[in-house]
């Protein structure tokens, strides 16, 4: 069993946990993944993994609470286990495989975007460790939904916030924050973009036009999380790439975003249902129509 | 009763067993099994032995029901093999151990296949075990894979006093026989957890959700470890698809992940969080036994559905009884007919697929007649699913991660079909990782020989 040592939510619906699995963090390296179970008849969901502490054999996970599994996953507190916790799944960031001399003499800008500031929060203090500093463009959609600033001050270069209501640290999305740091003059050699499909592809479609090379990492529906099941097929550069064995992170210049954002909503109905059913009890059959 | 023909099996009724998960087969009761081993003429060349990849002793066990000692029956299979009661299920016995039988020349052959699958149950039934190692040896060897490749190689290694430690990357043990293989074919907490339960029985350590190749290479086991020998059975890979326009559409599965869902997850079960697509018309392309289970699966959670294949009925790869039993079922079986495009909505959901008809040419290089086009036979099919069942090709997690472990070019890993021996010192395969995707029987043979291999590696 993986027992949970700390639990935190770290703004509402938001929750961080750090579990003990000593075997998924002696060998686990930023960009990575893992799958959590929470009991027998559990779906498995895959979360990217926002830190790790191979002496002490623990791994930090940072969700949303969206839906049924992720809400049960939510009622868990300190001292509860989860049922299965297995990992480090998928290929490291490429960062972590290039030469540190070589990083070095490159700027590189990490751009994120609400829970997709947990998975970037590795690679920036992984960096860090190894004496590089990196920028980071944080954005959230408000003030109260604004997490790990203090952890990513700690360990990244310049780090801009931003509000899409502008209610806290700069205005607008992040593509804009891109935008005016350009104006501003800074020029970056490689971009990490990590959020939900949409900001990814929005950042995409701009870096692109900045002939700034970008990273994305991809979170499509997984199953095994091994290479067995093709749910997570992504279209990349015109091949068929499994996200979990040869992802998650991809060229994002590359990406058929399109088509991954459509393949994301195949169960999003009978989601919806089981997420309400968790949440207000068995009263959601689609029969009544009531709540259309 | 007519020696020439098989006692019959009773199974569930078809228009019945269509709309639930419980299983076909019922298998034969005592006083049925001691009729049909009385058919059997105890051939002082025994080929039917020579037909079984694992060497079960099968005149002598059909001996034994024979005279209705069942326990004996058992010790005498378990000798030979940890999972009877898997095998009696799902081996391709018309091709193996009842191929080969003497009465079959006139005749039906011994149904060996339900003998066994008696023998393993009645020994459940009343508890009987596996006799265990006399002592231990205290050499520890690293099993990679749960199926029966695994479970094999580490129950024969566990009898010769091995300290084995089997490393299943999923959260159950059993690999193809929990994830691939249905319900209604081979029950999960009925017959595999007790399969699995016996292999434990013996002392061998199961550690599930462990990712060899991620988690800790095979050098790390060798080196840290302490383990003397590693057998890699990690299975089959990575699901193929067709290649064809459309596959990207909303409701195109592999087979792999249709059936994962709905056996190792029980999303057929309303209790699970899993959700499967339950479809109302369900294309299924392919004509092996998992497309064969991909297709049962579906019309049992309410689909129509039909068998899209590019040959004839004559070269369908899956079991005869397979195809009879899916007939039977009511499967729709489109032959000698293949995809071109799946058309999907406007919302990117799959709403027909497009197939053209084929005609058998001059013969292949499998020797089997090979299907061509007829020119401007395109049609639709309307359904609201597609599931590929098209075979898979090698995972590449351990034979990427390990230095040294030769690959051929399928990726496969290389390993002798005699002793299992890869290019490796101390590392030893098997299975689906070596041949491709096959059966379980050859699987459970290849463990066996690894065993042996192992077994005089480290009695050097």
């Amino acid at each position: 069993m993986y027992e949970i040592l700390k639990k935190k939510e770290l703004v509402p619906g938001i929750i961080l946990m750090v579990v003990r699995a000593p075997r998924v963090a002696k060998n686990a390296l930023p960009g990575q993944f893992v799958i959590v179970r929470t009991d027998e008849w559990a779906e498995r969901i895959p979360l990217t993994i926002c830190d790790y502490d191979s002496k002490e054999g623990t791994i930090t996970i940072v969700f949303a609470a969206i839906g049924e599994g992720t809400y049960i996953m939510s009622k868990l507190n300190e001292g509860d286990c989860f049922h299965d916790f297995t990992g480090p799944l998928g290929r490291p960031s490429d960062l972590t495989l290039e030469n540190v001399e070589d990083l070095k003499s490159k700027k590189i800008l990490f751009v994120a975007g609400g829970v997709g500031t947990a998975p970037v929060y590795p690679q920036v203090k992984w960096l860090n460790e190894h004496g590089v500093k990196a920028d980071v463009i944080i954005g959230f959609k408000n003030k109260d939904l604004v997490i790990l600033e203090d952890e990513l001050k700690e360990v990244s270069g310049n780090l801009y916030v931003t509000t899409d209501d502008g209610s806290y640290g700069r205005s607008g999305m992040v593509t804009k924050v891109i935008a005016d740091l350009y104006e501003e003059g800074r020029k970056y050699d490689v971009c990490v973009a990590i959020g939900p499909m949409i900001m990814m592809k929005f950042v995409c479609k701009q870096t692109k036009e900045l002939n700034l090379p970008t990273v994305v990492s991809l979170n499509p529906i997984m199953v095994d999380g091994t290479g067995m099941c093709g749910a997570c097929r992504v279209t990349v550069g015109g091949e068929v790439k499994f996200a979990c064995v040869d992802g998650p992170e991809f060229d994002g210049h590359l990406v058929d975003f399109d088509q991954a954002m459509q393949r994301q909503t195949l169960y999003r109905t009978v989601e919806g249902k089981k997420y309400l059913e968790a949440k207000e009890g068995k009263t959601h059959h689609g029969g009544c129509g009531n709540c259309q | 009763m007519d020696v020439l023909k098989k006692i019959p099996v009773r199974e569930q009724d078809p228009q019945k067993r269509a709309h639930n998960f419980e299983e076909v087969c019922y298998g034969y009761n005592k006083e049925e099994a001691m009729q049909e081993a009385s058919r059997c003429i105890n051939c002082q060349n025994a080929k039917c032995i020579t037909g079984c990849p694992v060497a079960i002793n099968i005149p002598g066990f059909i001996n034994e029901v024979k005279n209705g000692d069942f326990k004996k029956a058992y010790d005498i299979i378990s000798e030979s093999s940890s999972l009877p009661a898997v095998c009696g299920r799902v081996c391709p016995q018309e091709s193996q151990c009842e191929g080969k039988c003497i009465r079959g020349i006139k005749g039906e052959p011994i149904s060996i296949g339900k003998l066994e699958r008696f023998v393993a149950d009645n020994a459940m039934e009343n508890g009987f075990k596996p006799k265990k190692a006399a002592e231990s040896n205290g050499k520890k060897v690293a099993v990679i894979g749960s199926g029966p490749a695994g479970l094999t190689c580490a129950g024969d290694l566990a009898r010769l006093g091995y300290d084995v430690t089997i490393f299943e990357a999923l959260h159950e043990p059993g690999g193809v026989l929990v994830y691939g293989i249905p319900e209604f074919r081979l029950p999960k907490t009925r017959v595999v957890a007790k399969e699995i339960e016996n292999v434990k029985s013996l002392g061998v350590k199961i550690e599930t959700n462990v990712v060899v190749g991620k988690a800790v290479k095979i050098d790390e086991l060798l080196e840290d470890e302490g383990f003397s020998a590693v057998f890699i059975g990690s299975g089959a890979g990575l699901p193929k698809f067709m290649g064809i326009p459309g596959e990207q559409s909303n409701g195109v599965f592999s087979a792999n992940e249709y059936l994962t869902r709905s056996n190792l997850m029980k999303a057929f079960d309303e209790e699970s969080t899993t959700p499967i697509m339950r479809g109302k018309k369900v294309a299924v392309v392919g004509g092996g036994n998992v497309a064969m289970d991909a297709a049962r699966t579906a019309l049992r959670l309410g689909a129509e559905v039909h068998i899209v294949y590019r040959r004839s009925e004559e070269e369908l790869p899956a079991r005869v009884e397979e195809v009879h039993h899916a007939k039977e079922e009511g499967i729709i079986f489109d032959l000698l007919t293949n995809p071109v495009e799946i058309l999907s909505d406007e919302n990117g959901w799959v709403r027909a697929i497009r197939c053209i008809k084929m005609e058998l040419g001059e013969p292949d290089e499998s020797g089997r007649r090979r299907p061509v086009e007829v020119k401007g036979s395109e049609f639709d099919i309307e359904v609201d699913t597609v599931i590929m069942s098209l075979g898979t090709s090698p995972n590449p997690l351990i034979s990427s991660t390990t230095v040294g472990l030769e690959v051929n070019g399928r990726k496969c890993i290389v390993a002798s079909e005699d002793n299992g021996a890869t290019s490796k010192e101390g590392v030893y395969a098997g299975g689906d990782a070596v041949t491709g995707a096959a059966t379980v029987i050859l699987a459970m043979g290849a463990g066996k020989n690894a065993a042996k291999g192992i077994h005089e590696y480290l009695s050097k």
